[in-house]
């Protein structure tokens, strides 16, 4: 569903995608490894158009992306959970809630109702503001956001940022719910733990390209490639 | 591109702001009533005001109401959507003067001249903004105090229609129905209810679905791209409302002054009912208004036994405040209302049991599903 090929992005003075070609196949989950700084974020933030890109292309479904500005990508389908939850502090869980949903009302099957049964914590916290939720309620939120947009594609920059390892496990669960749903996903992540719980297949970025890519299975089995890539046993 | 997502739009506001309810009723319908009790204590004792002070007083009190309407359209911007504007007084001047031009050549017949002065002051927004709006940081600083004192050289350029340096004076006071309200008494409650009119107003918009998005953008513009919302759209047309609000102000002013001065466009009045916001808390609507009730009573008040240095004091109140009062008079309440949430906060782990999802997505998705 999504194709990009050759694409190069960055910011001011540096190019930090140096031509990432990807293809992802509806309803899969791709987790997205790689060192600090080889350019994870930046190909998320790219193909989210939150960063405009130098070069190359991406489609969704056949539609061309390329460039366009974020509401538009939104629209067409495309959502992000961003590095850091970025959640709006003075707003509310409910008020995160509507402003996602006013936006993917009937777009798909993900609803208000539906978003709180994946995530039941949200349900309890609904009259809290985001900036009193813990890291992991605010991933949650982050996540129902994004759902809630009814999206066919979600991005997530590395969902276990900072939580819990018990916390992870619900981030995972909660990605395996969305999973069953049909949604496909991006995931870039650190901990290799919930890369591969949640992830089919493996991809390794390394400066600015993507270097490596095999079914979940067979990568933990070889682990020169993580070895090499990585640097870790 | 937004064309399908439109019509879905109303539709899917209002189930989901049911649906909010739907959780919390037990607690928000015990605590509406109460919420709405210190507005209606502040709204009979600023009607019953009159009686009991002066003359001089109830002229100030109305500054106060007039001025702080107009930070209150300025904390639609500031507060709500984080526009940080220099130049929103260009509005203020523009309602101020077509109010008086109206009240003087057609009628002073109220409502009138405010509501020519709001439309004014929307039209100068809506060509003004349409630029302003794409521009932000520095740009937009620049952008709108350039338009601020544009407003104002035109004031003073365009001496045919606004008397140039010396203003338009002589302009009519309120009318109702053929009658000069002549008491100050009565002049005051018809600025009262404008004001609680226009401020009711802007308090519904910024608890709408609108006003919600507003405040999203204000937090974080990318995360609402997003989202697929796109922020232009709402930005400007917070900006027009804004411009027409300021209007509202500035076409009460008009005729409650009886004469406008280009300076009424100008910078100075942008300044201090920013100070007035900084004072009052951005963002609370009420706290602003508070905030300007102490620049004008300073200003105006105390002002001439100050020997010239109301603005000395004013400087020393705005230090103070940012030291002791880093969310203005509104984040005293804030406080308040933190302690009252951390123990609904306690209340509901107690409750967690029978609490959680379990009991509110049935009742959530009852209601969702009409449409």
């Amino acid at each position: 569903m999504l194709e990009v090929s050759g694409l190069q992005s960055g910011y001011k003075r540096s190019t930090v995608l140096q031509g990432v070609d990807l293809h992802l196949e509806s309803g899969g989950v791709l987790g997205l490894l790689g060192r600090n700084g080889v350019g994870k974020s930046t190909l998320i933030n790219t193909l989210m158009g939150l960063v405009t890109p130098s070069a190359g292309r991406v489609t969704l479904d056949g539609r061309d992306l390329t460039g366009k500005r974020p509401d538009v990508i939104a629209r067409a389908g495309v959502a992000l959970v961003p590095q850091g939850r970025r959640t709006w502090a003075p707003l509310t869980v409910t008020e995160h809630l509507d402003l996602a949903a006013r936006r993917g009302k009937g777009k798909g099957p993900w609803d208000i109702a539906r978003v709180i049964d994946l995530l039941p914590r949200l349900g309890e916290r609904r009259k809290h503001e985001a900036g009193q939720l813990s890291g992991g309620e605010q991933q949650m939120l982050a996540i129902g956001r994004a759902l809630l947009t009814n999206p066919r594609l979600v991005l997530m920059d590395e969902p276990s940022d900072g939580l819990a390892p018990a916390v992870v496990d619900l981030i995972g669960e909660a990605i395996g719910g969305m999973k069953a749903e049909g949604v496909t996903l991006l995931v870039v992540e650190q901990d290799l733990h919930l890369a591969f719980a949640v992830a089919d297949e493996i991809a390794v970025m390394d400066k600015g390209r993507i270097v490596h890519r095999s079914p979940t299975m067979e990568f933990r089995r070889d682990s020169s490639v993580a070895h090499a890539l990585l640097g870790v046993a | 591109m937004s064309a399908p997502a439109r019509p879905t739009t109303p539709a899917a506001t209002a189930p989901a702001g049911g649906s909010s309810a739907v959780p919390g009723s037990r607690r928000s319908r015990g605590r509406a009533p109460l919420r709405a009790v210190p507005a209606l204590a502040v709204l009979v004792v600023l009607a019953l005001v009159p009686y009991f002070v002066g003359p001089d007083e109830t002229d100030i009190l109305s500054r106060v109401l007039i001025f702080g309407l107009f930070a209150v359209s300025l904390d639609l911007l500031v507060g709500i959507t984080g526009l940080p504007s220099l130049g929103h007084a260009a509005y203020f001047g523009v309602g101020a003067y077509t109010a008086g031009l109206v009240a003087e050549h057609w009628t002073p017949n109220a409502p009138v001249p405010v509501l020519v002065a709001a439309g004014a002051g929307a039209v100068a927004a809506v060509l003004t903004g349409w630029l302003v709006v794409r521009s932000d940081g520095v740009f937009f600083l620049m952008l709108t105090l350039a338009i601020g004192e544009i407003t104002s050289q035109l004031a003073l350029q365009l001496d045919d229609v606004t008397g140039g340096s010396d203003g338009l004076f002589g302009i009519p006071t309120f009318r109702i129905g053929g009658e000069p309200l002549r008491l100050e008494g009565y002049r005051y409650w018809y600025v009262l209810a404008v004001f609680v009119i226009t401020f009711a107003a802007v308090w519904l918009i910024s608890r709408s679905p609108f006003g919600l998005a507003l405040r999203g953008i204000r937090d974080n513009e990318d995360r609402m791209r997003s989202l697929g919302y796109s922020p232009f759209r709402y930005k400007y047309v917070a900006y027009v409302l804004a411009g027409a609000f300021a209007g509202i102000a500035g076409g009460l002013f008009a005729q409650f002054n009886r004469i406008v001065n280009p300076s009424d466009a100008g910078f100075a009045l942008s300044a201090i009912t920013l100070l007035a916001l900084v004072l009052g808390g951005a963002g609370s609507l009420w706290g602003p208004v508070i905030g300007m009730a102490v620049v004008v009573v300073v200003r105006d008040y105390y002002g001439p036994d100050l020997g010239g240095h109301g603005p000395l004091v004013l400087g020393i109140v705005f230090v103070i405040a940012v030291y002791v009062l880093p969310r203005g008079f509104a984040g005293l309440a804030g406080l308040g209302a933190l302690r009252g949430r951390r123990r609904g906060a306690v209340s509901a782990h107690a409750t967690d049991p029978d609490d959680p999802g379990s009991g509110a997505v049935p009742g959530t998705s009852s209601e969702e599903r009409p449409a």
